[in-house]
């Protein structure tokens, strides 16, 4: 915690999440040269990576020789006091997080993992992309995405409202609204 | 005409009594499960007083989140008991449940304290599973639903997507069938399903499980008409 705390003005963190299970593709290509440099060329100065359970453990830097500093992590319970801190979310394509950083009103782009057997996750991403919500990468795509994104051109996602759904259940039970 | 009939009664008296039983059984079932589909499409109207036992099924990571969000704007003193299951490997749902009820308590006075439970139940097939032994624990997550819905015979039953709420609405269909319990049911498509309903979801809708389906995209309100388009929840 006291790591968030220490944060100062000057600072513009760029987080990346994994979620709860592992995605080597995405936190390989956040630590690539390339990839750094890009982020750190668009004026962000901290890289954090929460990489669970993930095997590629990237190479931590303290940023002193005038480039990206580096840190990681596998799991914390704070993962919101780290979106919070950030100035551009990078994430898997996981419904949780991009809600939370939507809310959050955080530039986002997710990194959907071709891995995945079942890939529905990607139809989000891609929606929400398609609806300027926020930027979809693929992990061999992420730099020329980082490269050509304009965090200002996204547009701030509308949360929805869960109490329609809580009416029509409520009318359907024949309960009688006041 | 005679003949006929004779001839038909003679042909009726070679087959056997236990084989008529089951022909007609089998046709009043079959009634009976049109007319539950039937009612249970339509708004619940001999609500018994009072508030419902409910279930609410949770699922990992993005649903339980979803899942808590909409019982955040429910009226939570029609809804209870609250029974929540999650599976017995995900220990993240239940902790998150438990949080909400507690705030819940901390916000409500002390005489409209409700009850509310939270169980475990084996999945069926954990990822990477063969298929060989997956008939066992299919079996035993079968046996193990089916004793905790004798135990909470919920009148609602709220679900979400995880594949843990099959069995669990397959079994509070055969309880309304047999005219055990009545329950409600109803399935909010995750909002991470944008063209297609996900498995859970499909076989609800389609073998007409759930009372209500609600989806959160046009796209799939179009492709699946009698879902009910909600706009987003999160």
């Amino acid at each position: 915690m006291s790591e968030i705390d220490d944060i100062s003005e000057s600072k513009s963190v760029v987080f990346v999440t994994v979620g709860t299970t592992s995605f080597d593709a995405l936190v390989r290509a956040v630590d690539s040269q390339e990839v750094r440099e890009a982020l750190f060329r668009k004026g962000y100065t901290d890289l954090v990576i929460q990489m669970g359970r993930g095997s590629y453990i990237p190479s931590k830097s303290n940023g002193e020789d005038g480039s990206l500093s580096v840190d990681y992590f596998t799991f914390s319970p704070s993962i919101a006091e780290y979106l919070k801190s950030a100035s551009l979310v990078i994430s898997h394509a996981g419904s949780g997080s991009i809600f939370e950083t939507l809310r959050l009103r955080k530039p986002l782009i997710v990194v959907v993992n071709e891995d995945l057997m079942d890939n529905h996750q990607s139809e989000l991403a891609e929606e929400l992309a398609e609806r300027n919500h926020l930027f979809c990468a693929r992990p061999q795509t992420l730099y020329e995405t980082i490269s050509a994104m304009d965090p200002n051109s996204l547009v701030p996602y509308q949360p929805g409202d869960a109490t329609p759904v809580a009416k029509f259940i409520n009318r359907f039970l024949g309960f009688v609204d006041e | 005409m005679e003949n006929g009939s004779s001839c038909f009664f003679s042909c009726v008296g070679f087959l056997n009594f236990p084989i008529l039983l089951i022909i007609g059984a089998s046709t009043l079932l079959l009634f009976r499960i049109l007319y539950v589909i039937h009612r249970s499409s339509k708004q619940l109207h001999n609500r018994p007083p009072g508030p419902l036992s409910t279930l609410i099924i949770l699922g990992s990571g993005g649903h339980t989140a979803e899942m808590l969000n909409l019982l955040g704007v429910m009226q939570m003193d029609r809804f209870k008991p609250r029974y929540y299951i999650a599976a017995a490997t995900d220990n993240m749902s239940l902790q998150k449940a438990r949080v909400m009820e507690d705030t819940l308590k901390n916000k409500a006075e002390a005489d409209t304290i409700c009850t509310s439970d939270f169980l475990q139940i084996y999945r069926s097939r954990e990822v990477g599973q063969s298929y060989i032994t997956s008939v066992g624990t299919t079996l035993a997550a079968l046996a193990h639903a089916l004793w905790l819905m004798i135990k909470i015979r919920p009148q609602v039953i709220l679900c979400n997507g995880p594949g843990t709420c099959i069995p669990l609405c397959a079994i509070a269909f055969v309880f309304k069938v047999f005219g055990i319990r009545w329950s409600s049911i109803f399935y909010v498509e995750s909002i991470a399903r944008v063209k297609r309903l996900s498995l859970s979801g499909l076989l609800l809708y389609k073998l007409r499980m759930a009372d209500q389906v609600f989806v959160q995209w046009p796209q799939l309100k179009s492709k699946y008409p009698r879902a009910n388009y909600v706009g987003h929840l999160m």
